[in-house]
C-alpha cells in the first residue's frame, strides 16, 4: 500500500514537473474545450501563434470529449475552474452566467473594437447589457439539395438567388411524382425539426415575432403562430416519412442516394455529403425561400463561443486570449481550417469552397437578423416541449389544435404572464 | 472474559449481543451509505427547484419550492404518458412468464445437443441491453428493416413501428420480452430439474396428463421459481431505461417515454438539468416499486417464519 501511494506521489510529482518545466516562467492560461480533431489540430495552430507572439504566456489547452463535456462543464466551473472554457451563445450560456460562473468582458469587447468587428454576434452574446462570450465561428443553415434528383424528376434546378416558395411547393408536387421526397430529415435527435420550423416562422413573420415566440413572450394560438403552423403544413406531405424514427445521417443516406431532393441543415453536414459520394458538382446550396414578402430575410447561424470564468486564475492573460480569438486574423486561420465561417467580418473566407462563400453570402446579406437556432434561442425545457410539438406536427398535423394547446399551457407555466 | 464484561458492563453488553452488529456493521454501513442516504436526498431534493449548478463560492443554488414539483407532476402530460407507459410495460411484460415456461418445458427433454439448444435460447439474455436495443432499432428501421420490408410485403405499405406513436411502446417491449423471456425460461428449467419424480409417477398412475398435470401437479411444485419469475419481471419492466434511451430516446414526440427514461430526461438530459423535478419523479417511482418490494419482503419474512 505505502508503495503504491509513494508510486503515485512520485508519478504525479513527475507529472506536475514536465507541465511546470515547460511553463516555468511563463504565465499559465488554462482552457477547457470540446473540440473533434479537425478544430482540435486548429486551435493548436492558433495557440502556437499566440504564444510565438506573446512569448511570456503559455495556454495549456484540456480536450474533452463532446459529449462529455456538457456534464463536465457543470462540475469544473465550481470545482476547478479553468480560465477559458468553451460554450454556446444566448440561451444556453445562461445558466452559468446567472449562477455567476462566466465572467463578464464586456472590456474585452470595448477595448478591442468588437462591436464594430463582431456586430452580428453581439445580441447572441449579451445578458442583461454585458458581454458573456466571445463568438469564435458559426455555420449557416439553409436547403442543401441535389442536383442528381433534381434532373431525375425533370425539376429546374434553382438559380442561386433560390426560388420563391409557390415554385418551391410546386416543385415538391413534381417530385412526390417522381416519388422523390421534397425534404428530408430525421428527427429522432428532435433537433433537426426545429431548422425547418424556425425557417418557416423567420420567413412568415420575421425575426422579432420568431424571437419573441423563443422567449414566450408571444403565444401559440395567437394568429401569427397559427399561419407559421399553416405553411408548415404546406411542406408536410412532403417530408421523408417515419422521419421521427431515424437520425439525421440515415436521412443524410437518402438524400445522398438522390431519394430525397432537399435537406434542411446546417452547413456542417457537408462533410457528411460528401463522404457519401457527392461532390460540388451535384450538391447544391439556396437560402430559404421567401414566404410572406417584404419579411427581412433572417438566417439561422448557431455560434460557438469561449467564456472566461469566474474563477479564472489569470484572467488578464486569458482576456488577452480572448482578443486574440476575436480577431479577424485568428479567425481566418481556425475557419479556414474547420471550414466554418469566422464571426469577425473582418475575416476572409476560402474562395474555393462554394457553400462557405455562399454561406458567408448569405449571412452578411440577411438584414432580418441572426437566430441562434430553436434550442439556443429558447429555454433548455421550452425548446424541448417545443420540438416535440414541431416533431408531432410533422407526422400528426390533423392534432394542430393539441399541439397548440400543450406549447400554450408550457409557455404560461414556464412565463406566468 | 465473559464474567469480565459482566463485571464492569451490564448484560445488554456482552460479545453475544455485540458480535451480530460487528458483524452487520459492513453491510449496514454500505446500505446506509449507497442506499438510504442517497434516498433521503433525492426527497429531499425533490422540494427544491434546483438546476444542478453551485455558485462560485460552492453554494448550493437550489430554491426551495415545497410540494411545488409534485403539483406540477399531476399537470404534467408527459409524466401522464410515462405513467400509462409503465403500465403496459408492467402488463405485458408479464407475458415472459407463460411463454418463458412454455419454452422451458419444451426444451426439458434429453436429446442429442439439447443443451446447445438451450444455451441458444438462453442467448438473448447474455448479451446486454444495449445490443438488444440496437438489433431491434435495426429490424423495425424504416426503409431497410427486415420488419418493415415484411409488412410492406403484406400489406403494400411499410410500417415503421419506431415512428409510429402509437406503436412504439409495444415495438419496445417485444425488444425487451426478448432477453426477458429468456431468464424466466432458466428460472423455470432449474425449477423443473427439482420436480420430484415420484409425483409424477404417482400423478401418471392416477391418470393425469397434459394440461391437468401441468396444473395440478407441475405448478405447484414450481411455485419458487414463480415467485421469483414474477419479482424480476416486475423490476425489470419498471426499470425498463436502456432499450428507450437506445430505440428512441422516448420519443416519437415523447410518447414511448416511461418514467426511469423521463426522470433521466428531466434531471441529466441535455434539454433538463431541472434536479429537483427529476427527483420528484424518482420519489414517485420508487413509491411504486415499494409496493412490489414490501410484497417481496413480506411473503420472504412469513416464509421464514413458518419454517
Amino acid at each position: 500500500m505505502v508503495h503504491k501511494l509513494s508510486g503515485a506521489i512520485a508519478l504525479g510529482a513527475a507529472l506536475m514537473l514536465s507541465t511546470s518545466a515547460f511553463a516555468q516562467d511563463k504565465r499559465v492560461v488554462t482552457w477547457n474545450a470540446d473540440y473533434d480533431p479537425i478544430p482540435l489540430a486548429a486551435a493548436e495552430a492558433l495557440i502556437a501563434d499566440f504564444e510565438a507572439a506573446n512569448p511570456e504566456i503559455a495556454v495549456q489547452l484540456t480536450n474533452f470529449d463532446h459529449e462529455a463535456y456538457k456534464n463536465a462543464i457543470r462540475n469544473f466551473l465550481t470545482a476547478d475552474a479553468p480560465d477559458l472554457a468553451n460554450w454556446y451563445a444566448a440561451n444556453r450560456m445562461r445558466p452559468f452566467v446567472e449562477a455567476g460562473l462566466f465572467a463578464d468582458i464586456s472590456d474585452v469587447w470595448a477595448n478591442n473594437g468588437l462591436m464594430d468587428s463582431l456586430a452580428s454576434s453581439v445580441p447572441s452574446s449579451t445578458i442583461d447589457g454585458k458581454q458573456y462570450a466571445i463568438p469564435y465561428t458559426y455555420y449557416q443553415w439553409g436547403i442543401y439539395y441535389n442536383r442528381d434528383a433534381y434532373a431525375a424528376a425533370g425539376v429546374e434546378v434553382p438559380g442561386a438567388e433560390g426560388v420563391s416558395w409557390d415554385q418551391f411547393l410546386a416543385n415538391c408536387e413534381k417530385f412526390k411524382a417522381a416519388s422523390i421526397d421534397c425534404v428530408t430529415t430525421g428527427s429522432s435527435a428532435l433537433w433537426p425539426v426545429a431548422g425547418i420550423f424556425d425557417y418557416v416562422s423567420l420567413r412568415t413573420n420575421g425575426y422579432q415575432f420568431h424571437s419573441d415566440l423563443a422567449a414566450g413572450k408571444v403565444s401559440w394560438t395567437s394568429p401569427e403562430a397559427r399561419a407559421v403552423f399553416d405553411n408548415l403544413g404546406k411542406l408536410q406531405p412532403f417530408v421523408t416519412e417515419n422521419h421521427a424514427a431515424i437520425d439525421w445521417q440515415d436521412a443524410a443516406a437518402i438524400f445522398v442516394q438522390g431519394k430525397a431532393a432537399n435537406y434542411v441543415m446546417g452547413n456542417f453536414a457537408v462533410g457528411v455529403f460528401k463522404e457519401g459520394g457527392m461532390t460540388n458538382d451535384n450538391l447544391g446550396f439556396m437560402v430559404f425561400p421567401e414566404i410572406t414578402a417584404g419579411v427581412a430575410r433572417a438566417e439561422e447561424a448557431p455560434t460557438d463561443t469561449i467564456h472566461l470564468t469566474s474563477g479564472a486564475k489569470n484572467p488578464d492573460d486569458a482576456k488577452t486570449f480572448l482578443a486574440y480569438m476575436a480577431s479577424a486574423e485568428a479567425q481566418s486561420k481556425w475557419n479556414a481550417a474547420v471550414g466554418q465561417l469566422p464571426t469577425n467580418s473582418g475575416a476572409t473566407v476560402d474562395p474555393a469552397d462554394p457553400f462557405l462563400t455562399a454561406g458567408f453570402q448569405a449571412l452578411s446579406t440577411a438584414t432580418g437578423g441572426i437566430a441562434q437556432f430553436w434550442d439556443r434561442d429558447a429555454d433548455a425545457e421550452y425548446a424541448k416541449v417545443g420540438m416535440e410539438g414541431f416533431q408531432q406536427f410533422l407526422v400528426q398535423p390533423e392534432q394542430l389544435e393539441a399541439i397548440l394547446a400543450r406549447l400554450e399551457q408550457a409557455r404560461t407555466r414556464l412565463y406566468p404572464q | 472474559m465473559a464474567q469480565a464484561s459482566q463485571a464492569t458492563a451490564p448484560r445488554r453488553w456482552n460479545q453475544r449481543t455485540v458480535a451480530p452488529w460487528l458483524f452487520l456493521a459492513p453491510g449496514l454501513f454500505m446500505f446506509g451509505v449507497y442506499v438510504l442516504w442517497p434516498i433521503i436526498q433525492s426527497v429531499t431534493l425533490s422540494f427544491y427547484d434546483w438546476n444542478g449548478l453551485y455558485n462560485q463560492d460552492g453554494q448550493f443554488t437550489g430554491r426551495f419550492v415545497g410540494m411545488g414539483n409534485y403539483a406540477e407532476l399531476m399537470t404534467d402530460p408527459a409524466f401522464e404518458t410515462s405513467l400509462w407507459n409503465n403500465l403496459k410495460w408492467l402488463v405485458l411484460y408479464m407475458l415472459a412468464l407463460p411463454i418463458g415456461l412454455f419454452i422451458a418445458i419444451f426444451l426439458n427433454q434429453t436429446v442429442t445437443g439439447i443443451r446447445l439448444y438451450k444455451s441458444l435460447f438462453f442467448f438473448p439474455f447474455v448479451i446486454s441491453q444495449v445490443v438488444v436495443g440496437l438489433i431491434f432499432a435495426w429490424f423495425y428501421a424504416p426503409n431497410f428493416g427486415l420488419f418493415y420490408l415484411l409488412t410492406e410485403s403484406i400489406t403494400g405499405k411499410g410500417t415503421a413501428i419506431l415512428a409510429n406513436p402509437d406503436l412504439v411502446t409495444y415495438g419496445i417491449i417485444a425488444a425487451g420480452l426478448w432477453p426477458q423471456i429468456a431468464y424466466v425460461m432458466i428460472l423455470y428449467l432449474t425449477g423443473l430439474n427439482n420436480v420430484a419424480p415420484d409425483q409424477i409417477e404417482a400423478a401418471r398412475l392416477d391418470g393425469a396428463k397434459g394440461w391437468r398435470m401441468l396444473w395440478y401437479v407441475v405448478l405447484p411444485q414450481l411455485r419458487p421459481a414463480t415467485f421469483i419469475a414474477v419479482i424480476v419481471t416486475v423490476i425489470g419492466a419498471l426499470r425498463s431505461f436502456d432499450l428507450v434511451s437506445i430505440m428512441t430516446n422516448g420519443g416519437p414526440f415523447g410518447s414511448s417515454r416511461v418514467l426511469s427514461y423521463y426522470m433521466f430526461e428531466m434531471a441529466l438530459g441535455e434539454y433538463g438539468f431541472r434536479m429537483g423535478y427529476g427527483a420528484a419523479i424518482a420519489v414517485v417511482l420508487f413509491a411504486i416499486m415499494m409496493i412490489f418490494i414490501s410484497g417481496f419482503i413480506w411473503k420472504m419474512w412469513r416464509d421464514e417464519k413458518e419454517r
